[in-house]
């Protein structure tokens, strides 16, 4: 009996601790540019859906939750925005070179399509992001022709 | 009541900070011996097979390490790979493109191919590591344009061997590769349908 305590107590302890160690936060008051939206002059209804279902990773400006005040959420949370950033930055799209981007919306598209984005971790708990049927036929289309007009 | 609360939650949790740090430090040390005793390993094999060696590293130098036939190679093995639905080595050798590719040497090209030649390889090599790390299915979808950057990249840097530029019109709306033989195996479909496709251009 002894032994659960004090095991209760490390964990407690354990995980009162790690609340303090910092995270750096992923946002910024400016869009730059080189913005996805800003660059194609994406129209209302899609750059909504843009924003709500793929900016929150895949730009420099995250809308956190509430339990992103909770370690070790925050940890999962900086690890997946970070890695989001890596593989596609909406922010930084004019920085990419012509090539990379049509790279990029092919893959959107074949991810939209077969629905690996938005993970499903992601759309379990922010119900909003996850595109319905016509959602995504309205972003599969809009990525289409804009990969054609770069050709 | 809460004044105290807050302020045993704050005791533990320093206690709990430094007790980590403890540990990290710990851990650290052991990580280090344990890779100095790995350098160590290594060291002798190095010593026992030291003749070995040296002819290898001759032969890494003569097939000339950032040069655009290492990368073909690469992308060969790769493609050999596909077409025998092989999804562990096809990610073994993704890896081992993405690193060739990252070696390409292009000091002696002009300022317009240098820079081409680097939006190519940046591509490739996000195609490539994406190959080390996925499924068969998006192997192949990124074998894809992958293949369209390696031929971009010949168009620049030539080709030793003749090269032979396939087309599969079935997959993806028609899709191209590049192969040494004028045979046809197809790395999109693997066996499924190994020889779905013809040849639609001959590089010298």
């Amino acid at each position: 009996m002894k032994i659960v305590k004090i095991i209760a107590l490390i964990l407690l302890v354990g995980f009162v601790g790690i609340q303090f160690v910092p995270t750096d936060l992923n946002q910024s008051d400016t869009v730059p540019k080189t913005d996805f939206l800003l660059v194609n002059n994406t129209q209302e209804n899609i750059s909504a859906l843009l924003q709500e279902s793929c900016y929150d990773c895949h730009s420099n400006n995250t809308e956190y939750p509430w339990y992103n005040k909770v370690q070790p959420v925050a940890w999962f949370l900086e690890d997946h925005i970070n890695e989001g950033k890596e593989e596609l930055n909406f922010n930084e799209w004019d920085a990419y070179s012509n090539r990379r981007k049509n790279s990029k919306l092919k893959s959107i598209i074949s991810q939209v399509k077969d629905d690996e984005m938005p993970l499903a971790s992601y759309t379990l708990i922010h119900k909003d992001a996850k595109l319905s049927n016509s959602e995504k036929t309205l972003i599969i289309d809009y990525m289409k022709n804009l990969k054609e007009t770069l050709k | 009541m809460k004044k105290v609360r807050l302020t045993t939650i704050m005791v533990m949790a320093f206690i709990s900070l430094s007790a980590m740090s403890c540990k990290d430090a710990k851990t650290e040390n052991s990580t280090n011996s344990e890779m100095i005793t790995e350098e160590d390993h290594s060291k002798m094999n190095h010593d026992n097979s030291d003749g070995h060696h040296d002819v290898d590293k001759k032969e890494m130098a003569m097939n000339g390490d950032g040069n655009s036939q290492t990368i073909l190679n690469d992308y060969f093995n790769l493609k050999d790979a596909l077409v025998a639905d092989d999804n562990a080595k096809a990610k073994e050798l993704g890896a081992t493109l993405a690193t060739s590719l990252g070696k390409l040497d292009i000091s002696k090209y002009t300022d317009a191919q240098q820079s081409e030649l680097k939006d190519i390889m940046e591509d490739a090599i996000e195609h490539a590591e994406h190959i080390s790390e996925s499924d068969i299915k998006h192997q192949r979808e990124h074998f894809k344009v992958l293949s369209k950057d390696v031929t971009d990249m010949v168009a620049i840097t030539g080709t030793q061997v003749k090269l032979y530029e396939q087309f599969c019109p079935m997959y993806d709306g028609g899709t191209a590769w590049l192969s040494t033989k004028e045979e046809i195996r197809n790395p999109y479909y693997g066996s499924q349908m190994l020889k779905c496709g013809k040849v639609q251009r001959e590089i010298n």
